[in-house]
């Protein structure tokens, strides 16, 4: 059944790794296969910041070689990074497999990613001057904890914990997605698309790549190619509820934007809470709670909703 | 009503029924006293309204708040007030006794479902599916609620005096659910027998494949579902929906008379007579 959840202040930064640890940790019985962050922390000028790993968490239990196999792949990046042309300016190795890295680049990003991706085991996580996407296997407690986000400061993020369905439980198959290879665009979503190959394949004929088989990737993917070709975000995501078709209610997120949209059936919960500095929405009111513990008036947005914030 | 048309299918045969309309509430009489003519339910606790008990749900599980509740019942407290509900699922079910029980604050999913006897009121809002299968009592929530609100409920009134989200009422077979502002859609979905009274608008497919029962609408109807057809307020129903409404401190925006009334129009396959072979040869 999956479990959502997003925030957002406006006008200001605030502790949103550790806002958003909580409300994943209270949708834990929504999913406990892995959960998910997309932190939009403060951008510095020019740079990038690049989530993103190796191997699997569960390759690592794979015999003795996977660990230098980890360190020649991380290597290789490093390498080609080089030859691309990017300038690192920090990088941080959060867990054995997986990695952060700063840096300036002025070249095509897509070029960079694909060449990254090459090497086996890598999977580009995230590029954004402001988005940082955070995934593993466990619960929300257990993933902040590995990657130290509860100090993490910024404007807006979405998680997300999940009830694997109908592809492995893995980093592959965790929610959000990023847009590949767009920047700063990330989802998460509840529910299912039955025009998920329909839209892939047109999507993969326009040069698209999809890392994984899950419906939701197309929803990040489809939402970012909508925007390149001219839409602003609430234009593309009014646009997927007609096109998308089946029953979803999905979070996004860009650089200084955040939005939901509910399918025409309003078959997936949610719930938000809107003040004049801060909005929070989840699939249950009990993950904003974890945030507000006093009484708040909380709503649930109507079929074919759709609706954006700014930061 | 309406006249039903007659369609192709009747001409082919097909019998359309008139159902009565008459919910499968049981009605006490008021002379009846209550232990001596068994309307208790069998294990029911002998409660005192004016005997007080409270209840602090902020460490709580569902099941200690709701163990806690039938411990007080069992001690004779017919009062109960729960603090620090947090919108956590599940509170207050599986009631059947007489009781008054408050929630301050709000309640996550299936909040009150499976009750018969409690009157219950929710300071705050209620999540998906609040007060499913209840059989009899009342529960009134004073800000919103969510979707699925009064699932199959078969007896007894459930008022919500905000917004309340999609299919509320689905599968209903009975009592009396009331919304102070609107509803989603598919909201009636299969409605089988009581009645639906909205006061703001009604989203998309409203009715759809309902068999009985009745909805009023006091806004605007973004679309009715199949088979749902609008009906004539008479005045006995007018003068029920504006004493039904009185008794939550709820109006009418324009009196009941203003309301709009949706009905089953019985023209789907299921109300004809015929058997599976006769359907394939009229089909």
């Amino acid at each position: 059944m999956c479990g959502i959840a997003g925030l957002i202040h406006r006008g200001k930064r605030s502790d949103i790794g550790s806002e958003l640890s909580s409300m994943l940790q209270s949708l834990k019985h929504r999913g406990p296969d892995s959960t998910g962050f997309a932190l939009y922390g403060m951008p510095e000028e020019g740079e990038l910041v690049m989530r993103f790993k190796v191997a699997e968490q569960e390759d690592m239990q794979r015999g003795f070689k996977i660990h230098d196999e980890v360190k020649e792949r991380r290597a290789l990046v490093d390498q080609r990074m080089l030859e691309m042309g990017v300038n690192k300016k920090e990088e941080e190795q959060v867990t054995e497999y997986a990695y952060r890295y700063r840096f300036s680049f002025d070249g095509d990003i897509k070029r960079l990613t694909d060449y990254i991706e090459d090497i086996e085991g890598a999977e580009i996580l995230s590029v954004g001057h402001a988005l940082e996407l955070v995934k593993d296997l466990g619960d929300a407690d257990t993933v902040s904890q590995q990657y130290g986000l509860t100090a993490f400061q910024g404007t807006h993020a979405i998680g997300h914990t999940r009830m694997a369905t109908e592809s492995d439980v893995d980093i592959r198959s965790a929610h959000p997605y990023w847009a590949y290879p767009f920047n700063d665009v990330s989802v998460v979503h509840n529910g299912q698309l039955t025009n998920y190959w329909m839209f892939r394949r047109a999507m993969e004929r326009r040069g698209h790549r999809f890392i994984s088989n899950c419906d939701s990737e197309l929803i990040a993917v489809y939402l970012a190619d909508r925007m390149d070709l001219g839409d602003d975000l609430e234009a593309a995501m009014v646009r997927s509820v007609d096109e998308l078709d089946g029953v979803f209610t999905y979070v996004v997120a860009t650089a200084d934007r955040l939005g939901m949209a509910k399918d025409v059936m309003a078959a997936k919960p949610m719930v938000l809470y809107e003040s004049d500095d801060f909005v929070a929405l989840a699939s249950e009111e009990v993950a904003i709670r974890s945030v507000f513990p006093h009484e708040i008036d909380t709503y649930d947005p109507y079929e074919g909703e759709v609706k954006v914030w700014e930061s | 009503m309406g006249e039903l048309k007659n369609t192709n299918a009747q001409s082919a045969g097909m019998h359309t029924e008139q159902l009565s309309g008459r919910t499968q509430q049981v009605f006490f009489d008021v002379e009846s006293r209550e232990n001596e003519d068994r309307f208790l339910y069998p294990g029911a606790f002998e409660v005192d309204f004016d005997k007080h008990g409270e209840i602090d749900a902020v460490d709580l599980t569902a099941r200690e708040v709701n163990t806690q509740i039938r411990d007080l019942m069992k001690d004779g407290v017919g009062s109960i007030t729960i603090k620090n509900p947090g919108a956590k699922h599940s509170f207050g079910v599986g009631l059947l006794n007489r009781l008054n029980l408050t929630f301050e604050g709000s309640l996550g999913y299936f909040g009150c479902g499976l009750n018969d006897g409690p009157n219950i009121r929710i300071t705050g809002r209620v999540g998906w599916s609040c007060g499913g299968n209840m059989m009899g009592g009342t529960v009134v929530i004073e800000k919103n609620g969510g979707s699925t609100f009064g699932n199959a409920i078969r007896g007894g009134d459930l008022v919500c005096k905000g917004d309340v989200g999609s299919r509320t009422g689905i599968d209903m077979k009975g009592g009396t659910i009331i919304v102070g502002g609107r509803t989603g859609a598919f909201s009636g979905f299969m409605m089988q027998r009581g009645r639906m009274i909205i006061l703001g608008d009604a989203g998309m497919n409203l009715g759809d494949s309902m068999y009985d029962g009745i909805i009023y609408v006091g806004g605007k109807i973004a679309g009715l579902g199949v088979d749902a057809v609008e009906g004539e307020m008479s005045e006995l129903e007018c003068a029920w929906i504006e004493r039904k409404l009185e008794m939550y401190g709820l109006k009418a925006p324009n009196g009941a008379a203003n309301l709009t009334k949706i009905v089953a129009g019985k023209q789907l396959w299921n109300y004809d007579n015929l058997e599976p072979a006769e359907k394939k040869l009229v089909l």
